[in-house]
């Protein structure tokens, strides 16, 4: 079957580069569409509050040297006349970082949770798009850690490392053209250091960007063997195999505990690396001050101050501010590296092909009068056909009868590897066909042509006379109604469950559809019948109750065309038994396509294939094939295996 | 809860404690280095000669190159305690749940287990981390700036009677109102991404029924909802830095006014107690914001920490007995009286009074509708459950008297809902006996009517299985299932519906092969089909958890009506066509 080629899924990609700047400028171009006004209002809040917080530190130096100016004096008095207008200034430029502040932490809690929101409704409706192939060849679980994962790298990203860059981007720019400002060399002094950061941070830290990236592949290969063993942990049970699942266990998380380590330790000490050469830098800025002060040394500078403490004193302060948020932005480089690599499988989820509907044929409710001229109508009256626009503007409508054909069809899910040759099967309106052959005969292939899951690669297959590939997909797979091996519940109600098939449909119908199904007997006894909670795919439930309700999903939809696969697979004889009449009522009138493991089920089909390799080999009535003793024979009486 | 999960740091208790002492130097470095800078500023304001200024400076620079070492220090022997400690955690909690029995793994969906060993063991190791590195640092440099302000500062540092307070009232505040929105919203966080993988798994469902539309819409409301909540609980800690700025600014207006004024009018300080008053402000502030931070974690950690604890204090429902029998002497099987039911809680017996004996080698056949509690009655023989009343005797002895696993090495079972791990074919099949040769894993797969067709893969026994045995049809499977039962060379052998997808024909052939191969081993089989059980020495009819009827295939058929017209269901139309 084609949903078991998991061995051909890619692997979750892990990037090579590190930082990637085309997913970045992606990334900033998405949170300015989703936000045109509040990105940019929060990127000036954030700017002034830098400024706003930086300035006072001019004023401060101001109000410390008039302390020293007025303290032999010793006249508060007269201070205070140039003392307080300065510290006015300093509180109105607190007042406004704070309120500037507020606001802009305020807006990037906003925009971080609603562009999080926006991601995930892009990347579901992206995903609904999709093919089912592509859910046929990636592993759920990998789907699963784009919305998990993946989102939460982007949240660290956004709340935190995209206002840190600006914040302290727009600082250590400032600061360094004030710093030219005042002394070149002091500068230049400067800048060496920064330069000595970065070669002894990417010496002894850089590694560990590539650690994180690594931990992730760790963290995804321990939680595969993980729920490997979940899901196994009863056979583990009966084999006594408790100690080697632990063994393997422990080797996983060993190799787990190597990567977390390395990835941290070398995280946690770009802090202490950078901050420490910080203050170095400060006590060799203080004497190389120094120095130059007692030797009346020169300044080259943008401001032509001459060299003197006035220069050395705010210099050194600036270094503080100018170390300390160089290291605020180190801190988010893991962030960010974790955040673009998140970012980057997010944006190659959005990016798959959808699924190409070329189709303009659609599903119409309809009047027919006397003479058999079908019109259009607005409500509801059980009577359903098809609109098809002609390419001259003319509109032919086509009464929906469920004759479905597939004349020499040719199909291969992989390029090279054929699934179906040549497979034709007529199928009038209320016949059963039945599907017989090996599992990889191409039983299920050919349901997921007839409602173009896939599409063929060679043939033709016409529904009511048109060519299923101008039939719109939605309208087309409304007109089929399809149960399958493996049942899918939602969480819901029991009700909801079955009204999934119509959601118009009132609980009465719903009821009904149900009884048709034999699925009433068992849902009316349970503990709050059709409003029991299911949850976690119906787990409280056995298998056989929720192919029942599988059943009654798909006659509440009440389609001309049914396909079962497998549909009765988990159900023992005894209570098939009991629900054949239901099925039996419930195929009557309909075109049928039914796909059994168990003779019994396909036995009275007006028409049997047998296929094998994609081919159909036999095909007839059950006596018409046990007349020609052939496979179908051998099958009955038990002399050949189906696998 | 704590102790346990203290419990896990084990052999990492020396880097967790080197980490508080590299820690402590660190911040000791961390507090003096202000002082330090702060006095050579000083020096250079008052022209102090140059040889002062470079011993500062050399002092500063030594210091430094202290708090780096003992930062990167700390750091590495941080992220080796929390890495170890995490490591430990996953080990305990996977070694826990080995030790459930049935009762117990009922009890938590594998999901739920998947959880708490990777999300919620990285939040606790995050906590960790951030407490080890964080715990004593912030205290310490609060209390250390605390008092430096004081000495310094004198009377001026009595702003900080009113800002600390302020301050953390404060973040106390939006650390309170901030949790139960989290909480809150991790558990709806929870439950759309459950439903994302319900979507993702039905995704055939969604397409068959063209309902695209409608599950976009069902998740966007979902989506939003989050947004809303998550929003609100981001804006209360958001307010965090406005709080934090607002007493920093608070405190250095008050201390630039009020020392300004005590300096001019000679109340006995001095600048340098100005500058070193603003340095340790902004360092008590932050030690605060610190410690509001890690409080904010904790709390959020606590949930997955409650939910590790869950699994580490479930008690297994099955211990091996004190002197346990080594040895099962035969494969006869005793079920004496036998109540069962799944939880103490249950209202209805799952089996009530079962009375039954089977001799060693003999071939029993179990039929009955889903629900009779068929399998129910199986598993209390490996006790895989425990009988409620009534007792279980297999070889003549109590099964609860057994070492569990040397009466599991005896009784082999193949579960109905059975599985087959990644890996090749042999590597699966040796789970039943690691040291089988390859002739004895042949010889088992030839009698499970399984050598054929491994034979026709490419690489044989040497095949790689995919996760979840994807690559092999369902006949295949329960053949390898039962190949690695039979490995074990059992002295009972239970079969679970294990033969459903297998045609009837091989099906017909691996009892042949058993009742030539293996005559001594007591053989259960339940079925769905009449073909697999007739034969059979004995026929259980089990009917809403009770034998309803025992015995032959054809005094059942006489007699039972339940077995009549299941086998009347399945020969329908086939006998007139037989040969």
């Amino acid at each position: 079957m084609s949903n078991n080629n998991s061995s051909k899924a890619p692997k979750r990609q892990m990037p090579k580069h590190v930082f990637k700047a085309g997913v970045f400028k992606r990334l900033l171009k998405m949170l300015f569409k989703f936000y045109p006004k509040m990105v940019p209002i929060t990127i000036f809040g954030i700017i002034f509050t830098a400024v706003a917080s930086a300035i006072p530190a001019v004023f401060m130096q101001n109000v410390i040297s008039l302390i020293e100016k007025w303290q032999p004096v010793g006249d508060w008095a007269l201070a205070s006349q140039e003392i307080v207008p300065n510290v006015m200034v300093l509180i109105v430029m607190y007042v406004l970082s704070i309120i500037s502040m507020t606001v802009e932490t305020q807006l990037v809690a906003i925009i971080t949770q609603g562009f999080l929101s926006k991601m995930r409704t892009t990347m579901f409706e992206g995903m609904q798009n999709l093919p089912i192939k592509y859910f046929d060849t990636h592993k759920h679980g990998d789907i699963m850690s784009y919305y998990t994962n993946d989102i939460d790298t982007l949240r660290q990203l956004i709340s935190q490392s995209l206002p840190t860059i600006v914040r302290a981007g727009v600082i250590v720019i400032s600061v360094l053209f004030i710093m030219i400002y005042y002394s070149l060399w002091l500068t230049l002094i400067v800048l060496l250091g920064v330069v000595v950061m970065l070669f002894v941070s990417k010496k002894a830290g850089g590694g560990s960007a590539k650690y994180f990236i690594r931990l992730q592949a760790a963290v995804a290969k321990q939680e595969g063997y993980v729920q490997e063993m979940m899901n196994g942990q009863k056979v583990v049970k009966v084999f006594c195999h408790e100690d080697e699942c632990q063994e393997n266990f422990d080797k996983l998380n060993e190799a787990l505990y190597e990567d977390n380590y390395s990835a941290h330790a070398y995280a946690n000490m770009l802090g202490p690396i950078i901050q420490n050469i910080g203050n170095t830098l400060y006590a060799v800025l203080a004497i190389v001050g120094g120095v130059l002060l007692l030797a009346k040394a020169p300044n080259l500078s943008i401001s032509g101050m001459a060299f003197d403490i006035s220069i050395v004193i705010p210099f050194l302060n600036m270094t503080k501010q100018f170390t300390g948020n160089i290291n605020q932005l180190s801190q988010q480089i893991n962030s960010i590296v974790m955040g673009l690599a998140g970012a980057e499988r997010i944006f190659g989820l959005m990016d798959e092909q959808p699924e190409e509907d070329k189709g303009y044929v659609t599903l119409v409710n309809c009047k027919v009068d006397e003479n058999g001229n079908i019109s259009e109508a607005d409500e509801h009256t059980g009577k359903w056909a098809w609109k098809h626009p002609h390419g001259d503007g003319t509109l032919t409508y086509t009464l929906l009868r469920g004759d479905v054909r597939m004349t020499d069809v040719d199909f291969e899910y992989e390029k090279g590897k054929p699934v179906l040759h040549n497979v034709t099967v007529y199928a009038e309106p209320g016949q059963q066909v039945a599907f017989v052959g090996a599992t990889g005969a191409g039983k299920t292939t050919i349901t997921n042509l007839i409602n173009r899951f896939y599409d063929i690669a060679d043939g033709k297959i016409r529904y009511d006379g048109i060519n299923i590939n101008k039939i719109k997909k939605s309208d087309l797979r409304r007109s089929l109604g399809i149960v399958l091996q493996e049942t899918n519940l939602f969480t819901g109600t029991v009700m909801d469950n079955i009204r999934y098939g119509r959601l118009e449909a009132t609980d009465a119908e719903c009821i009904e559809a149900a009884k048709l199904a034999g699925a009433d007997d068992f849902i009316t006894r349970l503990p709050n019948g059709y409003n029991t909670e299911l949850s976690n795919n119906g787990a409280n439930l056995s298998q056989g109750q929720r192919q029942l309700i599988a059943i009654a999903r798909a006659a509440v939809a009440d389609p001309p065309v049914m396909i079962l696969d497998e549909a009765t697979s988990s159900i023992d004889t005894r209570t098939e038994a009991i629900v054949q009449k239901g099925m039996d009522k419930l195929m009557e009138g309909r075109t049928v396509f039914v796909i059994a493991h168990r003779l019994s089920t396909v036995m009275n089909s007006d028409v049997i294939m047998v296929l094998d390799h994609g081919r159909i080999i036999e095909r007839g009535n059950h006596e018409k094939l046990i007349a020609e003793k052939g496979t179908y024979y051998r099958l009955y009486t038990g002399a050949f295996e189906l696998e | 809860m704590l102790k346990r999960l203290v419990a896990c740091i084990r052999e990492y208790k020396l880097p967790t404690i080197l980490t508080f002492v590299f820690i402590l130097g660190e911040a000791v470095m961390e507090t003096l280095i202000p002082f330090l800078t702060a006095d050579l500023v000083n020096d250079i304001r008052a022209g102090i000669e140059i040889g002062e200024v470079i011993k500062v400076g050399i002092i500063i620079v030594i210091m430094a190159i202290i708090s780096l070492a003992c930062g990167a220090i700390a750091g590495r022997t941080s992220a080796k305690a929390s890495a170890g400690f995490a490591k430990n955690l996953r080990h305990d909690i996977f070694a826990k749940i080995q030790t459930y029995s049935f009762e117990n793994i009922d009890k938590f969906s594998s999901s739920s287990l998947i959880t708490r060993l990777t999300t919620d063991v990285s939040n606790v190791q995050l906590a960790f981390m951030m407490v080890i590195r964080i715990a004593i640092r912030s205290p310490f440099m609060l209390i250390f700036s605390v008092i430096m302000a004081y000495v310094m500062g004198g009377a001026l540092s009595t702003c900080f009677v009113v800002v600390i307070p302020v301050l953390g009232f404060g973040l106390f505040m939006v650390a309170k109102k901030a949790m139960p929105r989290f909480r809150a919203v991790f558990k709806k966080y929870d439950t759309l991404n459950e439903s994302i993988e319900e979507n993702v798994r039905a995704m055939r469902v969604v397409k068959g029924f063209s309902r695209e539309e409608y599950e976009k819409k069902k998740f966007t409301r979902e989506a939003e909802s989050i947004r809303d909540d998550f929003t609100k609980a981001e804006r209360i800690v958001a307010l965090n830095s406005p709080i934090m700025q607002l007493c920093l600014y608070f405190d250095m207006a008050f201390v630039l006014l009020v020392g300004s004024r005590m300096v001019i009018t000679g109340q006995g300080i001095d600048v340098g107690q100005i500058s070193a008053m603003l340095t340790y402000g902004f360092q008590v502030l932050m030690s605060l914001m610190m410690l509001s931070m890690v409080f904010v974690l904790i709390t959020i950690s606590t949930e997955s920490a409650k939910r590790i604890s869950e699994v580490l204090d479930e008690v297994p429902a099955l211990t091996n007995p004190e002197n346990p029998v080594m040895e099962v002497k035969d494969g006869s099987i005793d079920f004496d009286n036998v109540s069962f039911k799944y939880s103490k809680a249950a209202k209805k017996f799952a089996l009530s009074n079962i009375d039954l004996h089977i001799k060693p080698g003999m071939t029993v056949g179990i039929i009955g509708g889903t629900g009779s509690s068929k399998s129910s009655l199986v598993q209390l023989i490996p006790r895989l459950y425990d009988v409620t009343e009534g007792s279980v005797k297999v070889g003549g002895i109590d099964v609860r008297k057994y070492d569990i696993e040397a009466l599991r090495e005896a009784v082999s079972m193949v579960l109905q809902k059975n599985l087959i791990f990644s890996g090749t074919i042999k590597d699966n099949l040796r789970w039943g006996n690691e040291n089988a040769t390859d002739e004895e894993l042949v010889e088992a797969c030839k009698l499970s009517q399984a050598d054929e067709f491994i034979k026709r893969f490419p690489d044989g026994y040497d095949t790689m299985i995919e996760q979840g045995g994807t690559n092999v049809s369902g006949g295949q499977k329960q053949r390898l299932c039962i190949a690695r039962a039979l490995l074990k060379k059992p002295k009972i052998l239970i079969l679970d519906d294990s033969t459903s997808a297998v045609d009837t024909k091989t099906d017909a052939l691996i009892r042949q092969g058993f009742k030539q191969f293996l005559p001594e081993t007591t053989k259960i089989i339940i079925a769905q089909r009449i073909a697999s059980v007739e034969e059979s020495d004995l026929i259980l009819v089990m009917n809403n958890g009770t034998i309803e009827a025992a015995g032959k295939h054809d005094d059942l058929l006489k007699f039972n009506k339940i077995y009549r017209e299941v086998y009347e269901q399945q020969t329908r139309g086939g006998e007139e066509n037989e040969q």
